[in-house]
């Protein structure tokens, strides 16, 4: 079997909003994903079903043959949108968190990865730059060695140097069996680390392809048909 | 330095071709070893299953070959360099004649330009 994640008809409402509806998906493992759509599309909420912090109101998610639950957190590594570190906190100290926190953190490697982006773990985290909060919260993330790693906006807040930086990290430390999904709305940026993409709008799923399928195909970049797809 | 892709073409044929190029020039040698996937992924800032895929074109070209054990090198079959190399100048120079003939110039004047330009 080589599907890491499968969802199934994924319904989610928040009030009278409709937030999710329909949602089908089935991704294979080893793959960079990126699920692209517009501000409200439904990417964060979908990630958080994903990440067991939401429950939908309709349908199943697995990950790895098994229900989302406590149990797939333990291999589920998720970084949200938002920063969620204790500011009074060393970036060491983080590492060591992490480190307490989840059985599959590799520590060193953490800290390998801080020391090529150039991070000081002595200093504590209301003293970094906003660039610099992103990097370290994605070094904790991606030195899990998880089978699903969920990525929300991990570029959102830095420079184009920092971005290829960010995307070169993740490129180089994903575990080789496992799958990486990135949701962004930076698509020329992340276009080249994808193997697939999910357009996602009005909480459906639009398309699922191959970045070099849609190339062959139709002759254009992801970037290019995403501003088809999503014209105002 | 991570590389540069155009919009058009799919990424795996472009990091193919640039491998390509890099092998015709000498930049990697005959019977040289390749960086593994995994490396070249990184250098090119690019996924690692479509560098795989680009390994794997650049193989039906005949320029790389696997060994086990070793890896990937580039061919020792100087004739499969020789008609790649041919191949790939007669499509450059097949690209200059199109945009030079548009202009309406005439052969005498676009070889002088040519030959003024050659060495700089």
């Amino acid at each position: 079997m080589n599907e890491l994640l499968v969802c199934k008809d994924l319904e989610k409402n928040y009030s009278f909003v409709k937030a999710l509806n329909n949602v089908n998906l089935n991704l294979e493992k080893g793959k960079i994903i990126g699920l692209l759509g517009p501000n409200g599309s439904g990417k964060t909420t979908l990630i958080k079903i994903i990440a067991g912090l939401l429950k939908a109101d309709k349908g199943e998610v697995f990950i790895d043959g098994e229900k989302v639950s406590e149990k797939t957190k333990s291999f589920v590594s998720y970084l949200p949108e938002r920063n969620y570190l204790d500011d009074t906190m060393k970036v060491y100290e983080t590492v060591d968190l992490f480190s307490d926190f989840y059985d599959d953190f590799d520590k060193e490697a953490a800290f390998r990865m801080l020391e090529n982006l150039d991070i000081d773990i002595n200093r504590k985290f209301k003293n970094l730059s906003k660039g610099m909060k992103e990097k370290v919260q994605l070094v904790l993330v991606m030195s899990r060695k998880a089978k699903l790693y969920l990525l929300d906006e991990p570029i959102g807040g830095v420079d184009p140097a920092t971005r290829d930086y960010i995307l070169n990290t993740i490129v180089s430390n994903y575990a080789k069996e496992s799958t990486v999904i990135i949701s962004t709305h930076l698509i020329a940026d992340v276009e080249k680390v994808l193997d697939e993409f999910i357009f996602i709008k009005n909480g459906e799923i639009v398309l699922q392809t191959s970045v070099d399928n849609l190339r062959e195909q139709k002759g254009v970049s992801v970037d290019e048909y995403f501003r088809e797809v999503f014209k105002c | 330095m991570t590389w540069k892709f155009d919009n058009s073409k799919p990424i795996y044929i472009q990091i193919a071709d640039k491998i390509e190029m890099m092998i015709l020039s000498g930049e990697y040698k005959s019977g040289e070893s390749l960086p593994s996937v995994r490396d070249f992924a990184v250098q090119a800032s690019v996924n690692p299953n479509t560098m795989q895929r680009a390994m794997q074109e650049l193989e039906a070209r005949g320029l790389i070959f696997v060994q086990r054990a070793v890896g990937r090198l580039v061919t020792e079959d100087k004739a499969v360099i020789e008609k790649c190399l041919n191949e790939k100048v007669k499509s450059i120079t097949l690209n200059y004649l199109n945009e030079i003939k548009a202009l309406n110039i005439k052969k005498d004047d676009a070889v002088k330009i040519l030959n003024e330009n050659w060495e700089n």
